[in-house]
C-alpha cells in the first residue's frame, strides 16, 4: 500500500512497524509543502485523518485533552476555545482559512518549528504530550518533547496522540509579532496564562530560541505581582507588568535571520509580554479597557 | 508509482492512475484529471489560488496529498453549482463588480468567498478581510473583491426564500 | 470630476458597455468559472516537461558540465546547454548580452546553465539534479559602487549606463537647502500566475509557442535569434496571463522552451514553480540616491542635485531606459530651474533588474518627496503649500528643458487629494490595528499620523524610441471582432477594445480575438502605452470600418454622411431629410467591412550630453495622501487609508480604473511596509510567498479616489495611461506618514519593525 489509513492509534502504530520508512502524514501543511519543493520523496504515507480517537478533544476533569488531529479552526469554536482561549488565540494566528482547516495541533508539535504558533500556549500551560508507540503510551511534559529546532524527544515508531492542559481559570493571552498583519510567520510570539485556582502565571515564547522557551522566573514575578484575592487577577503596579517584560525579554535567546534580528526578537518579546499581563489583568491598571 | 485509486471530485468518482505518491490534489486535479481550474501559484499553501472544499472545509489543493484524500468529497470551483443562471450569486459578482483582472487568483477567492458566505451570510469588513487573508491578489489590492462580496451578500439577502426566475 | 469615496462609483453611468461605462470584462465569466485557460494551463498530446538547472552561485567559472548521469534516468529525453543553442547564444530585451545558457561564465545566483525535457515534472526535477555542473568560485561583485570602479564582469562593461542632465545655472543656491541619501531595497513584481508556456514544433521547421508575455513580437525576435529560425517561423499566441507588472517584458522560459521543443521533436510544458519565478524574470532596480534641494524664502525651489545609483544586477535588461526615467523625472513634478543629476545604472552580481510597474519613478520619487518635506521643514512651511507652489504645468520645462505640452494637472491633484475625506477613527478590533491577525497591540499603543505625496512619470517609450501598433477592426453580420497583438496582462485591454468597438461602431457584439503574431507588433503592455498606443490603433482602425460604411450607406440612400450616427446596432439619421436606418447586421452579412491601422505617437529625440532634449511624449501625475497607524513600541504600521487625485485625461472604464488604481496603491504600500529581496552573497534568501511578504486583504488600506479629467491631446477620446502613478507616490506617501508618527528618518523602504524601534545598524 502506499497510503495507509488505519482508523485506531494501535493500527497506526502496528502500520509504522510495518513500515518504517513511512511518512505520518496529518494536515499535511507542513509535510506537503516539502514534498512540493522535492526535499522528501515520500515512498509510503501513514494518513492519520480517519484515526477517530485523534480527532476528539474532552474535558476530563479540570484538564482539557486535545487530540492531535484537532485542527486549529477547531480549536477556534465555542466548546474548545472557551476551554483553552489561549490556544485559540493562538490558532486564529496561524496562516489563513485554509491552512486553519487542515493543519492539526498534533502536526504543529511533530513539525516542533520555534515558530510554531500553539507551543508557547502549550508550554506557558504546562502541557504534557500524549504519545503511543510499540512500548506503549506514555506523555512528556511540553518543554521536554521539543529538544531543537524542527527535533522532538520521539522514539522510533512513535507518534503524538494528543496534549493535555489545564482548563482554564483564568484570562489567557497570545500575542505574535510578523512582518505583515497576517498569513504570517511569527517573528516573536509570547503566551501569558493566568490560572486563577492555582494562582499562577505561565508563560511560553516563540521564535525567541531553538525551541519554545519558558520564563519561569518571569512567571514566578508575575505570580507574586498578581493580586488574586479579587473577582479576577488585579496588578496594582503599572510598573510591575514592565518589569514581567524585562524579565521576559531576558529569558529569550534570540539569533539573527532573514526575518528579523535577534536585538529586535528581544525587544519585541519583552513588549508583547508586557502588553498580556497588562491587558490580562486590566482593567485593575486602567491603562487600556478597549 | 501508486496503485490506481479513486477520488470523488465534484460529486463523480475518478481513477488515477500511475501517479507518482507525492503528487499534491493540486497536480492530479489540473494534470490528471482535466480540472485545471485550481490555480499553483505557491504550491506552499500561501497564496490561495488552489483554494478546494475537502469534506466542506476549504483547504489548499497544493498541501493535500492526492492519495490520501480517497473517500473525501472533493468540491473544485469547476463543480460550484450555480443556483441560478450562469455563474453563482459570488461568481455573478465577481464579474458585476470588477472584482477579477488577470484572475489567476479568481478560482480561489471565489471558492474562500462561498465558504465564508456560506458560513457567515452578513460578514463584517474585518470578518471578510480575514476570511480572504490567504487568497493573494496582486493585480486588484482587494477593493473590488470587497465590493464583490458586499454584492454577493446583497444578492443572498434578495434572493433568499425566493426562487430566482433566470 | 467624478468622485469616487472608498471605492463607491458616484457617476452617472454612459450606454452600458461603450466609452466611459464600467463594461465588464469579456473573459469574466470564464476566469470566475475556472475556464478560462492560463499558459500553465495548456495541454497537449504527446507533451513532456521542461525544467531549468541554475546556478547557486553569484559569481563562478564553469569548468565542465556533464550531463550523462541525466540523460540516463529513465524518463529524461533531453538535456541541453549552450552547446546546444543553434543561432545565437545571447539574448535581450533592449541588448543582446545575456547567455541563453552560461557556459564560461555565471553572473548570478538563478542564471540558467542547462534544461531537461522529462516525462514528468518529478523526474525532470531529478535529471536537474543528476546534472554535475564543476563550479570553480569567484568573489561576487555585490556593491554597485565597487563595479562602477572595478574590473569589467562582462565584455560590455559595468555601467549599463551614465546619464548627465544640466539645466540652468549648476552654481546658485537659494537659502534653505537639505539633502538626503535614500536607498530602496529590490522589489518583486510577484505576480500571482507563475511563469509557463507550451512550445510545439511546427511541420515547417519552425515553433509555435503559447506562452504568458507583455510583448509576443519582441520575444519573438529573440527567439528566432537564438533558433537560427526566420522570425515568421516562430509563432507566437499569447496564452492566459496572470499578472505581469514589468516582469513579464524580458524573455523567461521562451527560448528554453523552444530550443526543447525543437531538439525533442514534442511539444514541451514549461512552469516555473514560485522559487524559480524569483530567480527567473527581473525585478526593480534597488537604488540609492543622494539629493541636495535649495529653496528661497518664498519656498521656490532654486536649485537640485542629484546623483542616482541604481543597482541593474547581472544583465542589462531595460536597464539604460531605467536610469533614464530615473534622471529625468528624478525632480519630481516640480519647477526646477537649476539642476545637476547624474544617474548610473550599474552592473553586478545580483540578479538582474529592469521593468517593474513605475519603472525609474518610483525610485527617485520616494526620495524626491522626502527632500520636498525636509525643504517645507527647514523653510517653516506646509508641506503641501510648498508643492502647490512648485507644481510645474503645462507650458512649464522639464529638467531636460523639454516644455510640456500635454495635460499635466499637478496642483490640481495636490489640491483634490488633500480634500478628499479622512478616515473614520480606529476600529475597536485588535485586528484592525498594526500587527493585525497577530493582534500585538492594544488601543492605547497605537499613534496615527498623515504623509503626502505627489509623482509623476512619462507614458510610453521615449527617446527616440518610437514605436508603434497595429489594429484591426472586422465588422460581419452585425459582429465586430477586433485584431491586436497587445499583451492582456489582466489591465483590461481587452475590454476596452469592446467598449471602443461599441462606442464607435454602435453595436454590442464585439469580440476580441486571440492576441498572436499574426498581425503586426502592439509592443509592450507596459510604460502606461496600451490604452494610448494600442487603444490608439484600435479606435482608428474601428473608424476606418465607420467610414467605410458612412459612405456606403450615404451613396445608397442620398443622406448626408454627417447626419448619420452608428446606435443599437443601426446607422440612422439623426437630422436631414433622409430618413434613414440601416441594420448593421444586415448590411455586413455578405459584405464584411474591415480595416487595418497602424498609431504611433509623435516624435521623441535622444538626449544630448547635458540630458537635454524632447525625450518624452505624454506626462501623468498623481499624489497620495496616507494615514497610517503605529505600534512604535514594536515597529508596526497598519496603513488605514490611501487617498488619491490622479492624472487620468479621461476615464474610459471606473471601474476598471479604480481596480487599477486600488492594484497599484497595493504594490506600493507593499514596497513601503514589507516587500523586498533578501540577498545574501547575491543569493535571494526569500524567494518564496513565506518569505517574500505582499499585502493581504488584512494590509490593504481603504481608497479614496478622485480623477482628474483633462483630456490628453491626441490620445483617443483624451485617455492617458493610469496603471503606473498609482505605485509611484503611494510608497513616499505611507513613509511620510509612519515618519510622521514616530520622528524617525526613515530613509529607506521597505521600512521595518527594526528601522521603526531603532534597532537598524
Amino acid at each position: 500500500m502506499d497510503v495507509t489509513l488505519p482508523t485506531t492509534v494501535d493500527e497506526a502504530v502496528s502500520a509504522r512497524a510495518d513500515a518504517p520508512d513511512a511518512v505520518l502524514l496529518a494536515g499535511g501543511t507542513d509535510l506537503m509543502v516539502a514534498v512540493n519543493a522535492g526535499w522528501l520523496n515520500p515512498t509510503a504515507v501513514i494518513a492519520l485523518r480517519s484515526v477517530a480517537e485523534l480527532g476528539q478533544w474532552r474535558v476530563d476533569g479540570d484538564q482539557l485533552v486535545v487530540g492531535a488531529g484537532v485542527t486549529y479552526e477547531r480549536m477556534l469554536r465555542e466548546g474548545l476555545a472557551a476551554s483553552s482561549p489561549g490556544l485559540a488565540d493562538a490558532a486564529r494566528t496561524v496562516g489563513s482559512p485554509q491552512i486553519r482547516s487542515a493543519g492539526t495541533i498534533g502536526g504543529n508539535l511533530g513539525t516542533a518549528s520555534p515558530a510554531g504558533d500553539t507551543l508557547p500556549v502549550l508550554v506557558a500551560l504546562g502541557a504534557m504530550v500524549e504519545l503511543a508507540g510499540p512500548d506503549g503510551r506514555r506523555s512528556l511534559p511540553m518543554q521536554e518533547f521539543t529538544t531543537g529546532p524542527k527535533r522532538t524527544a520521539l522514539a522510533p515508531g512513535e507518534m503524538i496522540t494528543a496534549v493535555r492542559v489545564p482548563v482554564a481559570s483564568g484570562p489567557q493571552q497570545y500575542r505574535k509579532v510578523g512582518v505583515r498583519n497576517a498569513m504570517v510567520i511569527a517573528v516573536a510570539s509570547v503566551a501569558v496564562v493566568l490560572d486563577g485556582d492555582r494562582r499562577s502565571v505561565g508563560v511560553g515564547l516563540g521564535s525567541v530560541g531553538p525551541v519554545p522557551l519558558a520564563a519561569p522566573e518571569a512567571a514566578v514575578f508575575a505570580a507574586d505581582a498578581v493580586d488574586w484575592s479579587a473577582g479576577g487577577p488585579v496588578l496594582h503596579e503599572v510598573d510591575a507588568a514592565v518589569r514581567f517584560g524585562e524579565l521576559v525579554a531576558a529569558a529569550s535567546s534570540p539569533i539573527d535571520d532573514h526575518r528579523s534580528s535577534a536585538a529586535y526578537r528581544r525587544l519585541a518579546i519583552g513588549v508583547l509580554a508586557e502588553r498580556c499581563l497588562r491587558t490580562a489583568c486590566a482593567p485593575a491598571v486602567g491603562e487600556d479597557a478597549a | 508509482m501508486t496503485s490506481p485509486y479513486v477520488l470523488t471530485v465534484n460529486g463523480t468518482d475518478r481513477t488515477v492512475e500511475d501517479a507518482w505518491l507525492g503528487e499534491s490534489l493540486l497536480y492530479v486535479l489540473r494534470e490528471r484529471l482535466g480540472l485545471p481550474g485550481s490555480k499553483a501559484g505557491c504550491e506552499q499553501g500561501e497564496c490561495g489560488s488552489c483554494s478546494v472544499e475537502l469534506d466542506g472545509e476549504l483547504v489548499c489543493s497544493c498541501l493535500v496529498l492526492s492519495a490520501s484524500a480517497v473517500g473525501t468529497r472533493i468540491v473544485t470551483v469547476e463543480g460550484l453549482q450555480p443556483e441560478r443562471g450562469e455563474f453563482t450569486d459570488v461568481q455573478q459578482a465577481f464579474v458585476d463588480e470588477g472584482a477579477v483582472k488577470c484572475g489567476f487568483c479568481t478560482p480561489g477567492l471565489i471558492m474562500a468567498v462561498h465558504d465564508l458566505l456560506d458560513r457567515r451570510p452578513e460578514p463584517s469588513d474585518l470578518e471578510v478581510r480575514e476570511a480572504i487573508s490567504g487568497n493573494l491578489c496582486r493585480c486588484t489590492g482587494y477593493g473590488r473583491v470587497f465590493a464583490a462580496v458586499e454584492a454577493a451578500v446583497a444578492i443572498r439577502r434578495a434572493g433568499s426564500g425566493v426562487e430566482a426566475t433566470t | 470630476m467624478t468622485t469616487v469615496e472608498t471605492g463607491r462609483v458616484t457617476t452617472g453611468a454612459p450606454p452600458s458597455g461603450a466609452v466611459g461605462a464600467s463594461a465588464r470584462r469579456p473573459d469574466g465569466g470564464p476566469k470566475v468559472r475556472g475556464e478560462f485557460s492560463f499558459s500553465g494551463d495548456l495541454w497537449s498530446d504527446g507533451m513532456v516537461w521542461g525544467a531549468t538547472l541554475r546556478s547557486p552561485h553569484a559569481s563562478a567559472r564553469i569548468r565542465a558540465i556533464d550531463v550523462s548521469a541525466a540523460l540516463a534516468i529513465p524518463g529524461v529525453i533531453t538535456v541541453v546547454t549552450a552547446d546546444d543553442v543553434p543561432g545565437s547564444k545571447f539574448y535581450g530585451l533592449e541588448h543582446r548580452d545575456q547567455p541563453v545558457f552560461a557556459w564560461e561564465l555565471v553572473r548570478y545566483a538563478g542564471e540558467p546553465v542547462a534544461a531537461v525535457a522529462a516525462d514528468h515534472p518529478e523526474t525532470a526535477r531529478r535529471a536537474l539534479a543528476a546534472i554535475e555542473v564543476d563550479y570553480e568560485l569567484t568573489e561576487p561583485v555585490l556593491d554597485p559602487e565597487v563595479a562602477l570602479a572595478g574590473e569589467p564582469l562582462h565584455p560590455d562593461g559595468n555601467v549599463f549606463r551614465e546619464l548627465w542632465v544640466r539645466k540652468g545655472d549648476p552654481d546658485v543656491r537659494g537659502e534653505f537647502v537639505v539633502e538626503g541619501t535614500y536607498e530602496l531595497g529590490m522589489q518583486d513584481q510577484a505576480f500571482m500566475g507563475p511563469e509557463a508556456g507550451l512550445a510545439s514544433p511546427a511541420d515547417d521547421g519552425g515553433i509555435d509557442l503559447v506562452v504568458s508575455t507583455q510583448w509576443l513580437h519582441n520575444d519573438r525576435d529573440q527567439i528566432a535569434e537564438c533558433l537560427a529560425l526566420a522570425p515568421e517561423k516562430v509563432r507566437l499566441t499569447l496564452g492566459g496571463v496572470g499578472g505581469a507588472f514589468g516582469a513579464r517584458e524580458d524573455v523567461s522560459l521562451q527560448i528554453h522552451a523552444s530550443l526543447l521543443a525543437s531538439v525533442t521533436g514534442r511539444p514541451v510544458k514549461m512552469v516555473y514553480s514560485r522559487e524559480e519565478s524569483f530567480l527567473g524574470h527581473v525585478h526593480r532596480h534597488p537604488g540609492r540616491l543622494w539629493m541636495r534641494h535649495s529653496a528661497d524664502r518664498d519656498g521656490k525651489i532654486v536649485s537640485y542635485e542629484a546623483r542616482i545609483v541604481l543597482d541593474g544586477g547581472a544583465y542589462r535588461s531595460s536597464s539604460y531606459h531605467v536610469v533614464a526615467n530615473a534622471a529625468c523625472f528624478s525632480a519630481g513634478p516640480y519647477n526646477t530651474p537649476n539642476a545637476v543629476v547624474v544617474g548610473f545604472g550599474v552592473r553586478t552580481n545580483n540578479p538582474p533588474c529592469g521593468a517593474m510597474r513605475g519603472f525609474g519613478a518610483v525610485q527617485v520619487c520616494f526620495a524626491h518627496e522626502a527632500q520636498m518635506d525636509r525643504l517645507a521643514d527647514a523653510i517653516g512651511m506646509d508641506r503641501i503649500e510648498l508643492r502647490i507652489l512648485n507644481a510645474m504645468a503645462p507650458g512649464d520645462t522639464l529638467l531636460t528643458g523639454q516644455i510640456i505640452t500635454g495635460a499635466l494637472p499637478v496642483a490640481d491633484v495636490i489640491r483634490a487629494t488633500a480634500a478628499l475625506p479622512m478616515p473614520p477613527a480606529a476600529s475597536s478590533d485588535p485586528m484592525a490595528r498594526p500587527g493585525g491577525a497577530g493582534r500585538t497591540t492594544d488601543a492605547t499603543d497605537v499613534v496615527r499620523a498623515t504623509g503626502f505625496a505627489v509623482g509623476f512619470k512619462n507614458l510610453m517609450y521615449a527617446e527616440g524610441y518610437d514605436d508603434d501598433s497595429h489594429a484591426a477592426c472586422r465588422i460581419e453580420g452585425g459582429v465586430v471582432t477586433i485584431t491586436c497583438a497587445a499583451a492582456e496582462v489582466g489591465q483590461g485591454f481587452v475590454t476596452l477594445c469592446q467598449q471602443f468597438g461599441r462606442e464607435i461602431l454602435g453595436v454590442d457584439d464585439v469580440v476580441v480575438a486571440p492576441a498572436d503574431t499574426s498581425i503586426g507588433s502592439a509592443g509592450s503592455t507596459s510604460a502606461s502605452r496600451q490604452t494610448m498606443m494600442s487603444g490608439g490603433a484600435v479606435e482608428k482602425a474601428c473608424r476606418l470600418v465607420r467610414a467605410q460604411i458612412v459612405e456606403q450607406v450615404a451613396a445608397s440612400s442620398g443622406a448626408d454622411p454627417d447626419h448619420l450616427a452608428f446606435a443599437e446596432g443601426r446607422v440612422v439619421s439623426v437630422e436631414g431629410p433622409v430618413a434613414v436606418a440601416v441594420d448593421l447586421a444586415e448590411l455586413t452579412a455578405e459584405h464584411p467591412y474591415e480595416a487595418m491601422a497602424r498609431h504611433q505617437h509623435r516624435t521623441t529625440y535622444p538626449l544630448d550630453a547635458d540630458g537635454q532634449g524632447d525625450a518624452h511624449v505624454s506626462m501623468a501625475c498623481a499624489a497620495h495622501r496616507a494615514v497610517v497607524d503605529v505600534d512604535p513600541e514594536l515597529g508596526l504600521v497598519r496603513v488605514v487609508q490611501l487617498a488619491t487625485a490622479q492624472d487620468v485625461g479621461k476615464v474610459l472604464n471606473p471601474t476598471a480604473a479604480l481596480g487599477q488604481i486600488e492594484g497599484g496603491i497595493a504594490q506600493g504600500v507593499g514596497l513601503a511596509t514589507m516587500e523586498e529581496i533578501i540577498l545574501v552573497d547575491g543569493k535571494p534568501r526569500n524567494p518564496s510567498f513565506t518569505d517574500y511578504l505582499i499585502p493581504t486583504a488584512l494590509d490593504m488600506p481603504e481608497v479614496a479616489v478622485e480623477w482628474i479629467e483633462v483630456p490628453e491631446p491626441d490620445a483617443p477620446f483624451g485617455a492617458k495611461g493610469i496603471g503606473e502613478p498609482p505605485v509611484i507616490s503611494s510608497t513616499p506617501a505611507v513613509v511620510a506618514a509612519i515618519r510622521a508618527a514616530t520622528g524617525r528618518p526613515l530613509v529607506r523602504v521597505p521600512v521595518r519593525p527594526t528601522d521603526i524601534v531603532g534597532l537598524t545598524s
